[in-house]
């Protein structure tokens, strides 16, 4: 081995890992089942890679393995085969400490049914988030107040969820999904109890994250909401497939 | 511990004052479901309070009446009867060897007759001095004691010594002072052979005593035999028969007395003896205590078991709550640790209102019945602290379900 040999090692190795950078998410031949008899394939070894900054729709009829995908990817699952690196970082055979942390830091969740407490405020809501993630005590407040001023909330600091509306309540919802700084944001049918108005303004928002450099995972199995993502991956009977 | 975790700074990591937060927030949310879930541990614990103050409270009254001196002492005197006139007559009369009959009896440790004397006009001074133009002063009053009298009403000689049943038979001019009459009449020694005077007649002292506990007022009296006070004083009969008992002795003491005392008609003769003490009575206490710290026990279980019910509640209303904090990065410990200390703060609260209510419970009884209220505060904080163990105990179970609980499952259902 020689000198040369070194320099030009970081060069010539590996050109698919274009950036210094490793893929936000990657999933290398993962696989969940069931038990049971016969056992059932949710998800069949699937790979997906997702780098910093893209906006990904996972699309697929009910029962496709959608909500299977979106556990293993929040680390809310594991799975049964296969490896799951999060910002590179092996998680599938992490213990449950590591996995809460990661969860914590790296990934901000925006649910379907909001997932708000109902006898906290907005603000108190949002700041929920910060008191798992580490967020330095000090800055905890004035970055709640800035993320609900991102989605437009300022005016609604002190309200209740449940005098808010639906699409509201999603923004606090996203608000507290992005307080922590996440590498990805996975977002589960979000528009999925929202009127159209609301959702157009949800999804807008998701735009305007993107832009400025959020990484989106957005599993729906509404066409126009997968249409906004850059590229889309379909997911039918636990096969993942990508839309050219 | 891993890299991730490690990275953060402990201070902004989910600490105790979090975790102190979101248990208190978890509370408050539903006051009214607050006040009953901790009514069974503050019946339990003020049921606990009540019984213990109360026991204590009538032990403390239970000995104030039985003191041992009062457990000790016994006294003959003539029975009297009210008299057409309205007046009190004596129905007989104390022989005046009645200290030796008494003294013959089991139990009786000492006897001593004590009358008091009607001086009239006369003084007792220490000098006489004739001087119409002085300002009276009162005597001390002036007694007349068998010779064992010390024995009997448990006092003690502090200078000289007591007279003997040899000054008794005598008529000795002899007195012993009390303490208090002492120092009224000047005199401080005895060795000296101080004499003091009622009215004209001169009487020795040879002994000044105290801590007479039967007869207090005995410390400020002039003490003669009771020999010296027939001839010289025209004492009659004796008055009072002062008996010191063996403990217990009191029920035996009071039926042979009489009959001792006047063998023809110990009807007129009365004597209080102290009450044996009633096994019976105390034992009915006991059972009463044990029935209510058992009910109180009872209470604190089904408390302890209302704060575990309503602890599961709120775990399973919860679900997606706990599933949202798992999404949010918290480990199974902190929702765990969440939960334990929202039981416990529950049955923290109840015990120290269940302490609080059992406190005025025991003052209200006491002020009712006149009673001084005795309660031991130890006790007080140990109750109100019991309130916490049972939060801790009827939290565990809600706890560890709440831990195992899978955000997955958790997320699928609303908050």
């Amino acid at each position: 081995m020689t000198v040369l040999d070194l320099l030009g090692a970081p060069q010539g190795g590996a050109p698919q890992d274009s950036g210094d950078l490793p893929p936000v998410v990657e999933l290398r031949a993962v696989e969940r089942q069931f038990p049971g008899d016969p056992p059932v394939h949710a998800l069949y070894p699937a790979d997906l890679q997702v780098d910093a900054g893209e906006y990904v729709s996972v699309v697929g009829p009910s029962g496709s393995g959608k909500s299977t995908l979106l556990n293993l990817l929040g680390l809310l699952d594991r799975p049964s085969d296969g490896e799951y690196l999060l910002d590179g970082i092996p998680t599938a055979a992490a213990g449950e400490r590591e996995r809460a942390a990661l969860r914590a830091r790296h990934i901000g969740f925006v649910f379907q049914a909001f997932h708000l407490l109902p006898h906290r405020t907005v603000l108190e809501n949002v700041l929920l988030a910060t008191i798992y993630s580490g967020v330095p005590r000090t800055e905890r407040r004035e970055r709640a107040v800035e993320a609900l001023d991102r989605v437009g909330l300022s005016h609604r600091l002190d309200f209740r969820p449940t005098v808010l509306s639906g699409g509201e309540r999603q923004r606090t919802a996203i608000a507290r999904a992005v307080v922590s700084h996440p590498r990805v944001l996975l977002a589960d049918e979000p528009t999925g109890n929202l009127d159209s108005e609301s959702s157009a303004a949800v999804l807008e928002l998701f735009d305007e994250l993107h832009a400025g450099g959020l990484t989106l995972l957005v599993i729906t199995h509404e066409d126009d909401v997968s249409a906004r993502a850059q590229r889309r991956v379909r997911i039918t009977d636990g096969h993942l497939r990508e839309i050219a | 511990m891993t890299a991730v975790a490690q990275d953060v700074p402990r201070v902004d990591r989910f600490g105790i004052g979090d975790l102190l937060a979101e248990a208190a927030a978890g509370i408050g949310a539903r006051p009214g479901r607050l006040v009953l879930t901790i009514l069974g541990t503050v019946l339990g614990i003020a049921s606990v309070v009540v019984t213990v103050g109360l026991a204590q409270t009538a032990a403390g009254q239970i000995n104030k009446q039985f003191d041992a001196v009062a457990a000790t002492q016994g006294v003959a005197r003539p029975a009297t009867s009210r008299g057409f006139d309205g007046n009190q007559r004596n129905l007989g009369t104390l022989p005046w060897d009645a200290p030796d009959r008494a003294e013959r009896l089991n139990g009786v440790e000492a006897a001593a007759l004590v009358s008091e004397l009607d001086i009239g006009d006369l003084q007792v001074t220490a000098v006489p001095v004739h001087d119409p133009s002085a300002a009276r002063v009162t005597s001390p009053s002036v007694v007349a004691t068998s010779a064992h009298a010390l024995e009997a009403l448990d006092g003690h000689v502090v200078q000289g010594r007591y007279f003997d049943s040899g000054h008794d038979a005598r008529a000795d001019r002899v007195v012993v002072l009390g303490a208090d009459a002492a120092r009224r009449l000047g005199v401080v020694r005895v060795d000296r052979q101080p004499s003091i005077f009622i009215g004209d007649r001169a009487y020795q002292v040879i002994g000044v005593v105290d801590g007479m506990v039967r007869r207090t007022d005995l410390g400020s009296a002039v003490i003669l035999p009771n020999g010296t006070a027939r001839a010289d004083l025209g004492l009659t009969a004796p008055e009072e028969l002062h008996l010191h008992l063996a403990v217990a002795a009191g029920p035996v003491v009071g039926t042979q007395l009489p009959v001792a005392l006047d063998p023809n008609a110990p009807e007129t003769v009365e004597v209080q003896v102290p009450p044996a003490t009633s096994s019976v009575r105390q034992s009915v206490q006991a059972d009463i205590n044990t029935i209510f710290l058992a009910l109180g026990g009872v209470a604190l279980l089904i408390g302890g078991v209302g704060i575990a019910n309503v602890t599961l509640l709120s775990v399973l209303e919860r679900v997606g709550e706990i599933g949202l904090r798992r999404a949010l990065g918290a480990t199974r410990r902190q929702i765990a640790a969440q939960f334990m200390v929202e039981s416990v703060v529950v049955g923290l609260l109840g015990g120290l209102v269940g302490a609080a209510l059992g406190v005025a419970a025991v003052t209200t009884v006491s002020a009712v019945q006149d009673w001084t209220p005795i309660l031991d505060l130890r006790m007080v904080a140990v109750a109100a602290l019991a309130g916490g163990v049972i939060g801790l105990l009827a939290g565990l179970y809600p706890s560890l379900k709440a831990a195992s609980i899978e955000p997955i499952s958790a997320l699928r259902g609303g908050v």
